[in-house]
């Protein structure tokens, strides 16, 4: 167990320890000269107006919705396809409704406009 | 016991720093002949002026990232602009150390694995980190308080997780015939030509080959960096070694998807007509290595190649191929592989 999952530590501090050591490494080297044109948001040179960090469109939090709810369920089909030929043919019919209640939970959201982008 | 501890975290320190280096040096050389390819594509010469045929280019490109002004623009948010690039950074280099690289390699008496995490939940582990990889692109995008930023951020993110549904999906039907999440297995299980998973999971490997494409958001799936609407999208307010993060893990990124379509479908590290896991000699190990590493530059050529030839997807076009094309693809796909498992024993034994 610990020597399974002791790599991915040490692997997460290597990989900490080289994003951190570049962001510090560059901000020593490069020179800093500050010009508050040069340092202003820059949208293709137009004035900008307001904040960015405001309203967007809702289509992207409902498809982040979807996502969390169906890569749940992708996941949850891993232990069932590992273990199908010890399941057997009552195995593939318990997933075979649980897949016909997903395809049907999409074309309801299908259907519902959820998937549409114009 | 303490000495044993000692020793692993010794090994695999050294595994994890060489490798670190390799993969960088990999993703340098992978900008690189992105560069070469293209000019090839366009009858022009490309970069030749670095060292010979500008095979320094990528060192002379690292050095001039260095020395750029590390510029913090007035209105972003610092915190997460600053922590966007090293999120971004670290998911495809956990990645990489969890891809089956080699067989094993003795040196100095000990047999040494070349595959640095090798987890059980192996593929788990690799879907789970991909999905980290979209917080670095969303909070670069919404730090930078710019609204092409923010845009570029979001389609980015509802791309990448849109079609790691897909991709999550297609690589089901490789369970089902592998029974175990484990790549090292993975690999071990295709030990002949005929047993390349690719030769029975074909419509699997195409779903999966589609959605690796817009996970990493290359043409015909570039609509994140889509310049002409967007500016450079969520990396437009970076500059120096900030960028470059950014766009180092997208080619290690491609790197690792690479390599890991290679270990799914293709055998990873394994050679055809050559018997490799039985044979431990420092030499076997290393045609491994390099067996999977040409499989790896194959597909990166693919990938080049796509970019040169395929026209851009509009942003409707993309999410419904995802969502209403791909998704369902991958249900109906399991079932039929399922199937074929359980009604006909010799589609997992094969031959």
């Amino acid at each position: 167990m610990l020597s399974e999952y002791l790599p991915v530590v040490i692997q997460l501090l290597i990989a900490i320890g080289f994003a951190a050591f570049v962001l510090i490494v560059t901000h020593i080297l490069g020179p800093k000269r500050y010009d508050p044109i040069k340092h202003d948001t820059y949208e293709c040179g137009v004035d900008y107006y307001g904040n960015a960090q405001r309203k967007f469109a809702i289509k992207f939090y409902i498809i982040s919705v979807l996502f969390v709810l169906f890569d749940v369920e992708v996941i949850f089909l891993y232990p069932w396809a590992i273990n199908l030929v010890d399941l057997g043919w009552q195995g593939f019919w318990g997933m075979f409704v649980f897949l016909g209640i997903l395809t049907f939970a999409i074309l309801f959201a299908w259907k519902k406009g959820a998937l549409e982008w114009e | 016991m303490h000495t044993e501890l000692w020793s692993l975290i010794i090994e695999k320190t050294i595994f994890g720093v060489i490798l670190l280096a390799a993969i960088m040096t990999g993703a340098a050389y992978v900008t690189l002949a992105e560069r070469k390819v293209a000019s090839w594509f366009q009858d022009r010469i490309g970069p030749n002026r670095a060292g010979p045929l500008g095979l320094l280019q990528p060192l002379a490109d690292g050095i001039k990232f260095f020395l750029k002004e590390d510029m913090i623009p007035k209105n972003v948010h610092k915190a997460f602009y600053l922590l966007a690039p090293g999120i971004a950074a670290i998911p495809p280099l956990l990645i990489a150390a969890s891809i089956p690289w080699g067989n094993q390699i003795e040196l100095l008496g000990k047999a040494i694995k070349l595959q640095m995490i090798d987890l059980n939940v192996g593929i788990l582990f690799i879907f789970a980190f991909a999905s980290i990889g979209v917080y670095g692109v969303m909070l670069g995008g919404w730090a930078s308080n710019n609204k092409y930023s923010l845009m570029g951020g979001l389609r980015s993110s509802s791309q990448m997780i849109s079609y790691e549904l897909a991709q999550g999906t297609a690589v089901v039907g490789v369970l089902l015939l592998a029974g175990t999440l484990s790549l090292d297995e993975i690999v071990k299980q295709q030990d002949s030509l005929t047993k390349w998973y690719v030769w029975r999971q074909p419509i699997g490997f195409f779903i999966f080959f589609v959605a690796s494409l817009a996970e990493l958001a290359r043409v015909p799936f570039d609509l994140p960096e889509a310049e002409n609407e967007l500016v450079g999208g969520y990396h437009t307010e970076y500059s120096s070694m900030k960028f470059g993060l950014f766009q180092v893990s997208e080619y290690i990124h491609l790197i690792v998807t690479s390599a890991l379509i290679s270990t799914l479908y293709f055998g990873g590290w394994q050679i055809p007509f050559v018997d490799i896991a039985s044979n431990s000699s420092f030499i076997y190990g290393v045609l491994g290595v390099i067996s999977l590493l040409l499989k790896t530059v194959f597909f990166i050529f693919v990938f080049m190649w796509l970019r040169w030839t395929l026209p851009r997807f509009r942003y409707d076009q993309l999410m419904s191929l995802g969502w209403k094309f791909l998704l369902e693809a991958a249900f109906v796909w399991i079932v039929i592989t399922a199937i074929l498992v359980l009604a006909f024993p010799w589609y997992k034994t094969w031959f």
